[in-house]
């Protein structure tokens, strides 16, 4: 951001008493993109996962507008933003008016650090992991805020059980990124995907993006850290199977009950914008972020020109490749599993998931005392780990194809549209 | 030990169920959606007299008319209330002998079926049965022109039938009229170009 900054003050010969405001116009202008980019994502995956929903069951999902209903969403937008915008008349009106947009901002902020490819990145800060999980906290203001002021018990009941479960997976989300932090020794999130590189000088075999490269292969206990930070992320986003804040059956709506029109789109913005964040963090952490698989960082070094936007681009599509899977994941969960119950909820993250990844810390910091990352042990053990986990996928599409195969109706193999 | 095998087992259970709750969920990505997406596609071709049937017995369907035996003594177009039934009558050169002295002939016999009420008051006077009611019903039409049946081509005239005392003439099967005509058209068809009605028969004729 800042050679984007020099770069205009020099092509535009900006005075020196004007160059704060070159500065702000291109922080507003890349905070302009990534807005356009979170709505369109959300709709984007709103489609999505409309469509898969519509497989799962066994119907077809939203395909009138647009080819295949791709422009759904437009259709959803338009429609809420030309509805009216009613404040209920006991609402403590500015807190009402302003909820749906802490709630925005917070998501809208975390997309600053995320970098999409070595050099799309707003603002690689050397924290970033840590502004990213503060920064993504805001939205338990928000919707503390909306449950609030709607000055309804829906809302209210929403608001509080949603401050408790955000607060609450806050803990195992952070623990379960740590030891990732460790291993890179960074906070960064470019540094941390650096790291998750291979040597410099290494065999194309060792370099880039391979999947033993990855820190959720690292050992055991990374690859069980990557489920927890998933469950925890699934629960920040507040997504089946853990979306009690807006448990349909029991809270109408949730803290968003009393929203209408525009507002309540931002509701729904943010809350489908933040599982781009949940997705592209344990891709940054856990499964190497753009790294592209056999390009080691000598190459990105050497690289200019042509060249250097085609491996820009190629990292550009590992990221969103990995995100989309992430993505499909979360996706797939909301129609496999039922809602679980409050209790429950809290007790799978302080009895399961929070003594998991206090273990699971310490067990990577004695690991990585015994077999260094560089060292053959290591590197054995990460080989081991990815034929572990390619085997697990393995077994995963065996299960799916006996259940396609066993299938009492006929069911005939057709591709996904 | 009871507590900490519990604490595992759940933890087991918790992987174990969603993994096969996942393969079957991922499954059904790769079936066909029970679905069918009426109109565009029929789940069969109708089969409005054949199969299940499950209409009532005297269910009014979409009227037609066998012209074959249509005497144009116009009692169906007298009966109507809501005149969705023109019929044009006309003397025309015999079709066989373009020379010979004018006939009667039908040169027009149109159905409105969008105003149609399904009353069955036009098939009760008629002498010969040639008009009825059929037992098709899906006419959903995006262009509402597309339900105006024409029963009689303009070019082709048709004679009409000549009653005879005490017979109830064969006619069609019920249904084969209106098919091609009507139930065989696509619903998202344009608009016709309904070609240049008849002049208006001369005044005095029937």
């Amino acid at each position: 951001m800042q050679q984007l900054v020099d770069w205009l003050n020099a092509t535009l010969n900006v005075p020196p008493s004007w160059q704060p405001y070159s500065a702000a116009a291109i922080v507003l202008a890349i905070a302009f993109c990534f807005a356009l980019f979170a709505a369109i994502y959300a709709g984007v995956f709103i489609f999505m996962e409309r469509r898969i929903a519509g497989r799962m069951m066994s119907r077809v999902g939203p395909n009138r507008v647009g080819p295949q209903g791709l422009l759904q969403f437009i259709a959803d937008a338009v429609k809420l933003i030309f509805k009216e915008d009613i404040v209920p008349a006991a609402a403590d009106k500015p807190l009402f008016l302003l909820a749906p947009y802490i709630m925005f901002s917070g998501v809208v902020a975390g997309f600053a650090v995320l970098p999409f490819s070595p050099r799309l990145v707003a603002a690689d800060l050397n924290i970033g992991i840590l502004y990213v999980l503060a920064i993504t906290s805001v939205t338990v203001v928000g919707v503390l805020m909306s449950g609030w002021a709607s000055n309804s018990k829906w809302a209210l009941f929403g608001g509080m059980r949603a401050a408790a479960q955000l607060v609450s997976y806050e803990i195992p989300s952070g623990m379960a990124l740590l030891p990732g932090v460790l291993l890179a020794g960074t906070m960064s999130t470019q540094g941390i995907i650096a790291a998750q590189s291979g040597a410099p000088d290494a065999h194309w075999l060792l370099a880039g993006g391979w999947p033993w490269n990855w820190y959720i292969f690292h050992s055991p206990m990374m690859f069980a850290l990557f489920f927890v930070f998933f469950i925890a992320q699934l629960a920040e986003g507040a997504r089946i199977p853990f979306d009690l804040p807006e448990g349909e059956s029991e809270l109408v709506s949730g803290y968003n009950t009393e929203y209408s029109g525009f507002r309540f789109g931002a509701y729904f913005t943010a809350e489908f914008a933040n599982t781009w964040i949940a997705g592209a963090l344990g891709v940054i952490v856990f499964l190497g972020g753009w790294q592209i698989p056999g390009v080691s960082p000598a190459v990105f070094a050497r690289a200019e020109g042509g060249t250097l936007l085609l491996l820009e681009l190629a990292a550009l599509l590992c990221f969103l490749v990995k995100i989309a899977a992430l993505v499909f994941l979360i996706i797939q969960l909301r129609w496999t599993l039922p809602r679980v119950r409050i209790d429950q909820m809290m007790t799978v993250c302080w009895k399961y998931l929070l003594p998991l990844t206090f273990v699971a810390l310490f067990a990577v910091l004695g690991w990585m005392i015994v077999w260094p990352w560089e060292s053959t042990g290591s590197l054995l053990w990460r080989f081991a780990m990815t034929l572990i986990g390619f085997g697990l996928l393995g077994t995963y599409a065996w299960r799916v194809r006996y259940n396609v195969v066993s299938a009492k109706e006929p069911a005939y193999l057709r591709w996904i549209i | 030990m009871g507590a900490v095998q519990s604490y595992f087992r759940d933890i087991k259970n918790a992987l174990l169920s969603s993994f096969e709750g996942m393969a079957v969920t991922m499954s059904w990505l790769f079936r066909r959606p029970i679905t069918i997406q009426y109109p565009y596609h029929k789940s069969e071709p109708q089969k409005p007299l054949g199969g299940p049937e499950t209409l009532p017995e005297r269910y009014r369907g979409f009227l037609e008319v066998d012209m074959a035996v249509c005497s144009a003594c116009l009692a169906c177009e007298r009966a109507c209330p809501i005149e969705c039934i023109s019929i044009g009558v006309e003397k025309v050169p015999p079709p066989n002998d373009p020379a010979g002295a004018p006939v009667r002939a039908l040169v027009r016999f149109d159905i409105d079926l969008g105003k149609c009420m399904y009353c069955g008051l036009c098939s009760e006077p008629c002498p010969t049965g040639a008009i009825r009611h059929t037992r098709h019903f899906e006419g959903a039409m995006t262009q509402v022109e597309n339900l105006v049946v024409r029963f009689v081509d303009p070019a082709k005239p048709v004679i009409p039938y000549k009653v005879k005392k005490g017979e109830t003439p064969a006619t069609v099967p019920n249904g084969s009229v209106i098919e091609p005509l009507l139930v065989r058209r696509h619903f998202d068809a344009p608009a016709p170009e309904l070609p240049p009605l008849a002049p208006a028969p001369p005044a005095g004729a029937p």
